[in-house]
């Protein structure tokens, strides 16, 4: 057997070949995991699947799986974002389908392509979110919306393990919006995506387009903005869930972060 | 029925708790059965944190083998935290399981797994947040009937109020009977209610039910007789004992939490029992004979749970690993089929022995030699005859700088403070042996940065152990043998410095003492320390020693007894004990003479390797031995190579990859 002293123990890894970039989604009672137990399914899963995973070098080799902006823990997302570096060339649809299976229900694994540049942090900066406010008049929820835009700045204080943050709400919201009032057949919106409540009368779904910005302003956060200026405390925990993910362009949508370079714009510089 | 899932009622009051994932379920090869396909329904329940129940293998073991039966289907619950607890009673949500939901109270048979004593009140907040009554005697044919097992289990006396049943031994095959039981009695429309229920199930071996038992006290306190309440109810219940492990390979499917949890890891039971004798140990005692798995057996569950689970560690678990008669052709097998693999191999192992060193060596081929184990137990070589831990100080030395030389960079070094005729000095004599590890290793390593860390805790006598008659030592003598060891590991900062010392206090060891040797007397203390805030005693950060002692004091003084005469006091070798007509197979005068052999510091061999001492297990239970050869000497395995399986698919013979 080969006697081999710590320190001077080798990790022949094989090296990266191909970038795979993944979205998937974190939904119904899965959107309680928390990043680190994300992280941790995704590199089990990749095991049980059989990936052709590449793995960092030295005494504790770990998956080459790279994160972008994970949503908080409790807040569900349809496009949420990994890139993983394989040994070996694989046709993207074959992962994509391979880990979907692996992946406990609600880490669904929804589109795959191989990864060309920029890099995928340098294709998002803004988000698209979902609120479902619960428990409140709409006409009220509309109100302070409307006080929250009115604003030029909103600041929430978030507290951290490493101390109390000042945060811009206002600054970072390109956009928030009250969708148009829900039908009694359910008709002419899209079915809650977070949570197993109906949309009731009570129910008001706002959609907000937030910039990334350091630190992050979470779901929570627009809502610590919503009650700031409007004192609105829906009586009901918010389900939150990320829509989309990419680069804002000039009319306020977002560009796919899996779709062709981006012809015109980067991340804008200087920043 | 069906009972609806508690979930829409949980999931707006989740987002306030701390880690709310611990309890949504949904775990990788977890399973939820149609409530209907059942007959009878098991709601298992892990007694502690979410972190520390979920990797349990009792429980994984048992989750499978009822569902896996078309008859029965079961479910898994574990304690919450009182964050939680809090918000349940406020929003009125009761006790649920986190496979589907569904409230415990709506159960045939809860089954809770008693590790530790310490889990003792956790039962009751169970209990409680599920309406079931606390106590046995309130409880109806609409109650889950409550069944206790684990190692805990042998001494149910303290919890006889609160459990219907304590199921004794391996629980692979019991838990089969009484689901037979269970569903006879529902099918034939409940006869006779939930006694002639328990009178069935006290006829089915292994199972105690305390409610058909009647214990009578003497003027002195202890008790005077037990008695069977019915004639249908055998004097003396016997534990159960699965002979064979390889027709049962289970957990076949590990679990795969998405939370994180204390064991991150695969685990393989390769063999049952041990024999070495240490006079401590109520596992090393209850679990007897040894019967190993075979050498396929253990290669065949390692690679279904690498491939089920995705885990990049195996463990390779027993009471004493090293021990297994083919442990070496195991780790070399396993080392080569998961070399390159980025699959590591861990081997819980105390023996102190070059041997030992090898196969440490052959599983950490790729180079992870961060620290290795070693429990002597006893700081002197007069203690660990005492407690009958063979080790001499010089192999000790030697094997600790064989380890240092391989590239081990620390040890660890494992103890026990208040053990029987223990003294200061056989205490202090463990600072000594740390420096000796201390010189040794840099001498052997060439550094002077190795290691030795040395982790010490509170000796507990417990039942169906030579040490149950034992005085148990007074936390403010154990706590003060520790600070004498700590000056003593500090004298010479030149060596100390290098010498971890990891200890806890001696207070919560006492309450487990009165726990573990307690009687029925004891219950009224435990439920009063729950209905005083008393929750995750095992957590120092929850635990109350003074609300212990208050509890005890108000509940047993007043029946003529106390903390301490359930705790330090010696019993003599004809005082019945509590647990007397429950027979782990181990014959009460052998216990009794090998205490006194214990007290004139004599060791007991192995009976694997030298002639039977008539400890009485393999009569009194029918079983025998069982160890190697398996018949082969390699495990017939296909070596798995990452690169070999660049085919194009995913589905080549990469998958443990």
């Amino acid at each position: 057997m080969a006697r081999v002293k710590a320190g001077a123990a080798a990790n022949p890894a094989p090296p990266t070949v191909q970038r795979v970039r993944l979205r998937f989604a974190k939904r119904g009672r899965l959107r309680f995991l928390s990043h680190r137990d994300v992280a941790r399914s995704f590199e089990r899963a990749v095991r049980r699947a059989g990936i052709p995973v590449s793995h960092s070098h030295g005494f504790s080799p770990h998956p080459r799986l790279s994160w972008v902006g994970a949503a908080p823990t409790g807040a569900a997302s349809e496009a949420e974002y990994v890139e993983m570096g394989l040994t070996r060339e694989v046709d993207p649809a074959l992962v994509c389908e391979a880990m979907d299976r692996a992946l406990p229900e609600g880490l669904d694994v929804l589109e795959a392509v191989v990864a060309e540049p920029p890099a995928l942090a340098e294709r998002i900066d803004a988000g698209r979110w979902r609120l479902e406010v619960r428990g409140l008049p709409r006409a009220e929820v509309e109100r302070a919306v409307a006080t929250l835009l009115a604003r030029d700045s909103v600041v929430v204080t978030r507290v951290t393990p490493s101390g109390r943050k000042e945060i811009d709400v206002r600054a970072a919201l390109a956009g928030l919006t009250v969708e148009p009032q829900v039908s009694d057949d359910g008709t002419g919106t899209a079915a809650g995506v977070a949570g197993s409540g109906e949309a009731g009368t009570d129910c008001a779904i706002l959609t907000a387009v937030v910039r990334q910005t350091t630190p992050t302003v979470r779901p929570d956060d627009v809502l610590g903005a919503l009650s700031v200026v409007a004192d609105l405390t829906p009586p009901v925990p918010v389900t939150a869930t990320r829509l989309a993910q990419g680069l804002l362009d000039d009319g306020g949508d977002l560009v796919d972060p899996l779709g062709a370079v981006p012809a015109t714009r980067g991340r804008p510089t200087g920043t | 029925m069906a009972p609806t899932s508690v979930f829409p009622a949980l999931e707006p009051i989740l987002p306030r708790v701390s880690k709310p994932v611990q309890y949504v379920g949904g775990e990788g090869n977890s399973q939820v059965k149609p409530w209907d396909s059942a007959a009878v329904r098991w709601a298992l329940l892990y007694p502690d944190a979410y972190e520390v129940g979920l990797p349990n293998q009792g429980v994984q073991i048992l989750y499978e083998v009822l569902n896996e039966r078309d008859d029965a289907l079961a479910e898994r619950c574990y304690t919450v935290w009182p964050d939680l607890e809090q918000l349940m009673r406020e929003g009125g949500v009761p006790a649920f399981t986190v496979d589907a939901h569904r409230p415990v109270g709506a159960f045939d048979v809860l089954g809770v797994s008693f590790s530790t004593e310490l889990g003792y009140t956790n039962l009751l907040t169970t209990l409680d947040l599920a309406g079931t009554p606390l106590h046995a005697c309130d409880r109806d044919e609409t109650h889950p009937v409550v069944v206790a097992g684990g190692h805990a289990a042998f001494n149910p006396e303290p919890v006889a109020d609160f459990v219907d049943v304590a199921a004794l031994g391996d629980g692979e095959e019991v838990v089969g009977d009484i689901t037979d039981v269970v569903r006879d009695w529902k099918a034939e429309g409940r006869p006779g209610g939930r006694r002639e229920l328990l009178l069935r199930l006290a006829g089915t071996p292994g199972c105690y039910v305390p409610a058909l038992y009647d214990v009578r006290y003497a003027d002195d306190g202890t008790i005077a007789a037990v008695t069977p309440a019915d004639e249908r109810v055998p004097a003396t219940v016997q534990k159960r004992t699965t002979i064979e492990l390889d027709e049962w390979p289970y957990p076949k499917q590990p679990l795969v939490p998405l939370a994180e949890t204390v064991h991150e890891r695969a685990s393989v039971e390769i063999f049952r029992g041990c024999t070495r004798g240490c006079r401590f140990c109520q596992a090393g005692m209850i679990t007897r004979p040894v019967r190993e798995r075979s050498l396929q057996g253990v290669g065949e569950m390692v690679d279904a749970s690498v491939r089920a689970s995705g885990f990049d560690e195996v463990g390779l678990l027993s009471l004493s690993s090293a021990d297994h008669s083919e442990i070496a052709d195991i780790t070399k097998g396993l080392a080569d089929r998961y070399e390159g693999t980025n699959t590591s191999l861990s081997l819980p192992s105390t023996r102190v022995d070059a041997f030992n060193i090898d196969l440490a060596n052959e599983i950490s081929r790729n180079g992870r030699r961060s620290g290795l184990t070693f429990a002597p137990e006893g700081g002197s070589e007069r203690i660990r005859r005492v407690i009958n831990k063979m080790v001499s100080e010089d192999d000790l030395i030697r094997t600790c700088a064989e380890a240092f030389s391989q590239g081990w960079r620390q040890v660890k070094l494992y103890f026990m403070c208040g053990l029987p005729t223990e003294t200061d000095d056989d205490v202090l004599e463990i600072a000594g042996m740390a420096y000796r590890v201390i010189e040794a290793g840099r001498k052997a390593s060439g550094r002077n940065d190795v290691r030795c860390t040395i982790s010490i805790g509170g000796f507990v006598p417990k039942p169906h152990t030579p040490f149950q008659w034992a005085a148990q030592c007074h936390p403010e003598v154990v706590d003060s043998r520790l600070r004498k060891l700590r000056e003593a590991v500090n004298s010479n900062r030149k060596i100390g410095r290098n010498i971890g010392m990891r200890y806890h206090d001696g207070e919560p060891s006492l309450i487990e003492g009165l726990l573990a040797r307690g009687d029925r007397r004891v219950g009224g203390v435990i439920e009063r320390v729950w209905r005083e805030g008393g929750r995750f005693d095992g957590w120092s950060e929850h635990f109350s020693y003074q609300r212990w002692v208050d509890c005890a004091a108000a509940e047993l003084e007043p029946k003529g007894v106390s903390l301490e005469w359930f705790t330090t006091r010696e019993r003599h070798a004809d005082e019945p004990l509590p647990w007397d007509h429950l027979d782990s197979g181990l014959e009460r005068d052998w216990l009794w003479e090998d205490w006194q052999e214990a007290l004139s510091g004599r060791e007991q061999d192995d009976c694997r390797w030298t002639p039977c001492f008539d400890c009485g297990v393999c009569p009194s239970t029918g079983t025998d031995i069982e160890v190697g050869p398996s018949g082969t000497t390699l495990l017939p395995l296909t070596v798995v190579n990452p690169t070999a399986s660049a085919t194009g698919s995913l589905q080549g013979p990469g998958a443990g990859a």
